[in-house]
C-alpha cells in the first residue's frame, strides 16, 4: 500500500507540475523539483481529486518533500485522526 | 493650474464593524474583532467557519425592491456608503459641480453572488435561462454607475481592479484627479461582497483563511479572514472645503504605486517599500515624520513578516518608533473595499489622535517585530500616517495623509 501511495502521488506531482515522471521519486524535495508555495496548493487539489478526500491545511504545513508528502497523506488515507472523507455534492 | 492640496471632506462605511463610519469608528476605538461564524451562506462544507458580514445590513431599508433587482450586494455596500459620504460632507449639487465632480471606485470581484446564484440556477437546478439582469449586476463598475445616477454626477468615472490594492489605487487616482485639476470633487473608495459558496471555495482551496480568526503579526497567526463592506470618501480642493465650511477630517498628501514583477501571490520586499518610499515622496515628507502606518497584514503566514522586512527597508532606525496596525482583524480582509476601510480608520486615527490596535494578538512574533499596536487602541497625536494596500500580483498601493488642525 504505501509503495502504490507513493507512486501516485509521484505521478500526481508530475503531472501538476508539467515534469516528466522520472523527474520525481520518492526523495525528491520541492525545492529541486521547483515547487512552491502556490504549486503545492495545486498539488493538493490534485491530490484530494485523485484519492477523493480532504485533506486538512494542518496536514500540509511544513511539508518540504515528496516523502513527508506521502507520509501527510497516509494518515489522511488511512484514516488518521484528521481524516475527512470528500463530501460529494 | 498647480498642484492643489486636497482635504477629506465627507466619509461613509458599511461594514462587519459597523454600518455607520461613527460605529466603525467606536468597534476600531474598543478593539472588538467584528469577525464571527458565516451566516450569508451555508459553510458547513467549507474549512472555516467565520467571516466579517455585515450581519445588519438591511438592503430594503436602503433600496426600493425595484432597485434591488438591479444592485449585487458590492453596489448596494458602495451605494449606501456613498450616500453616507456625501450626506457628511454637506455638499450641495450644482450643474456645474455635478460635471466636475469624479467617481473612482476599487472592486475586486464583481457581483460574484449573483453570478454564483446564476450558475446554480443553471446547473445544478438546470435552468435554462439566468436573471436578465446578471451582466449589469455583475459589472465591476455597477456601484460607480449608480452612485453616478443618484446624484447626477457626470464627472470622469470609473473603476479600478487591482486585487486587494483595488480601493487604495482608487483613493489615490481620485486624489491626484483633484490635485491636478482634472475634477473639483471626488467621491472614491470601494465595495465588495465576497460571501458566496463558490467564492468561498475558491478561498478555500488557495488555503490561505484561518480556521479560527485573523491574528496579524502574532505568532500563533493562521491566515486572513475574509470580510465584506463599503466605504467612501468625499475629497475637494482644501480651498473649496475652507471656503464653505466644511468639516476636514483629513489632508491627503501622497500616492504611492509599484509592482513586484515577482510571484502571482507570494509577497516581496522590494515593491511594497518602493511604493512606501514613493508616497513619501509624493508627499515631500521624510520617514521620520511618519508615526503611525495602518497596514495591509492579513494575518497570513507570509505577508505580514515580508511587510515588516519592507517596512524596515523604508523607515530603518526609524521604524522603532513607528506605531502599525492592521485593523483587518477587526473588519475582516474586504479585498477590493480593505483599502477603503483603511483610509478611513487612518484619517479617524489622526482626527481623534487614538491609533487603531491590531486585535486577536496573543503571542510576538520576532519576524515580525515592531510596535503592532496589540488589542488596545492607543492615544497619540500623529502628524503623517501612511494607510498600505499590497494586492496578490504584486499590485501595491500607499497613500500618506497628514492630521488636520
Amino acid at each position: 500500500m504505501p509503495d502504490e501511495l507513493s507512486q501516485r502521488v509521484v505521478s500526481v506531482i508530475a503531472a501538476t507540475q508539467k515534469l516528466p515522471p522520472e523527474r520525481v521519486t520518492i526523495d525528491s524535495t520541492f525545492e529541486e523539483l521547483g515547487i512552491d508555495s502556490l504549486d503545492g496548493v495545486n498539488i493538493l487539489f490534485a491530490l484530494e481529486n485523485e484519492f477523493n478526500i480532504n485533506i486538512p491545511d494542518a496536514k500540509a504545513e511544513g511539508v518540504r518533500s515528496v516523502r513527508q508528502l506521502v507520509e501527510s497523506l497516509a494518515q489522511v488515507v488511512g484514516g488518521g485522526p484528521e481524516a475527512a472523507p470528500a463530501k460529494q455534492t | 493650474m498647480g498642484a492643489r492640496r486636497v482635504v477629506v471632506t465627507g466619509i461613509g462605511v458599511v461594514s462587519a464593524a459597523g454600518l455607520t463610519a461613527d460605529q466603525f469608528w467606536r468597534t476600531l476605538a474598543e478593539g472588538r474583532s467584528a469577525i464571527g461564524p458565516i451566516r450569508l451562506v451555508d459553510a458547513s462544507t467549507l474549512r472555516f467557519p467565520n467571516g466579517a458580514e455585515a450581519c445588519d445590513f438591511e438592503p430594503p431599508r436602503h433600496f426600493e425592491p425595484k432597485e434591488l433587482d438591479l444592485l449585487d450586494r458590492f453596489a448596494q455596500l458602495g451605494v449606501v456608503a456613498a450616500r453616507e459620504a456625501v450626506r457628511d460632507a454637506g455638499l450641495e449639487w450644482s450643474a456645474a459641480l455635478q460635471e466636475r465632480t469624479a467617481i473612482v471606485t476599487g472592486n475586486c470581484n464583481g457581483g460574484q453572488t449573483t453570478e454564483d446564484q446564476g450558475f446554480v440556477d443553471l446547473y445544478r437546478h438546470n435552468r435554462p435561462r439566468v436573471n436578465p439582469m446578471t451582466i449589469p449586476r455583475t459589472m465591476g463598475n455597477a456601484a460607480a454607475s449608480r452612485i453616478s445616477m443618484e446624484f447626477g454626477i457626470t464627472g470622469p468615472s470609473y473603476t479600478i481592479a487591482t486585487a486587494c490594492a483595488s480601493s487604495t489605487h482608487a483613493i489615490g487616482q481620485a486624489f491626484w484627479l483633484v490635485r491636478h485639476g482634472l475634477a473639483d470633487l471626488a467621491l472614491t473608495g470601494g465595495s465588495e461582497a465576497p460571501f458566496s459558496l463558490g467564492n468561498l471555495k475558491a478561498w478555500e482551496a488557495l488555503r490561505v483563511v484561518s480556521p479560527d480568526t485573523c491574528r496579524p503579526f502574532s505568532k500563533d497567526r493562521r491566515g486572513m479572514i475574509l470580510g465584506e463592506g463599503g466605504a467612501m470618501l468625499v475629497l475637494e480642493p482644501l480651498e473649496a472645503a475652507l471656503a464653505r465650511g466644511a468639516r476636514i477630517y483629513a489632508e491627503i498628501v501622497g500616492l504611492g504605486m509599484s509592482a513586484d514583477a515577482h510571484h502571482i501571490t507570494q509577497p516581496s520586499v522590494d515593491g511594497p517599500a518602493r511604493a512606501m518610499r514613493a508616497a513619501l515622496a509624493d508627499a515631500s515628507i521624510a520617514p521620520e515624520q511618519v508615526g503611525y502606518i495602518n497596514a495591509h497584514g492579513t494575518g497570513t503566514l507570509a505577508n505580514d513578516p515580508t511587510e515588516v522586512s519592507a517596512i524596515r527597508a523604508v523607515f530603518g532606525a526609524q521604524a522603532e518608533r513607528l506605531a502599525l496596525s492592521s485593523t483587518k482583524s477587526v473588519h475582516g480582509h474586504a479585498l477590493g473595499a480593505a483599502g477603503a476601510l483603511e483610509a478611513i480608520a487612518t484619517v479617524l486615527a489622526l482626527r481623534h489622535g487614538l491609533l487603531p490596535p491590531t486585535v486577536n494578538f496573543t503571542t510576538p512574533d520576532p519576524a515580525c517585530d515592531l510596535d503592532v499596536v496589540p488589542n488596545t487602541a492607543r492615544p497619540a497625536q500623529v502628524e503623517y500616517a501612511l494607510s498600505s494596500s499590497f494586492a496578490f500580483g504584486g499590485l501595491n498601493a500607499v497613500i500618506a495623509f497628514r492630521r488636520w488642525q
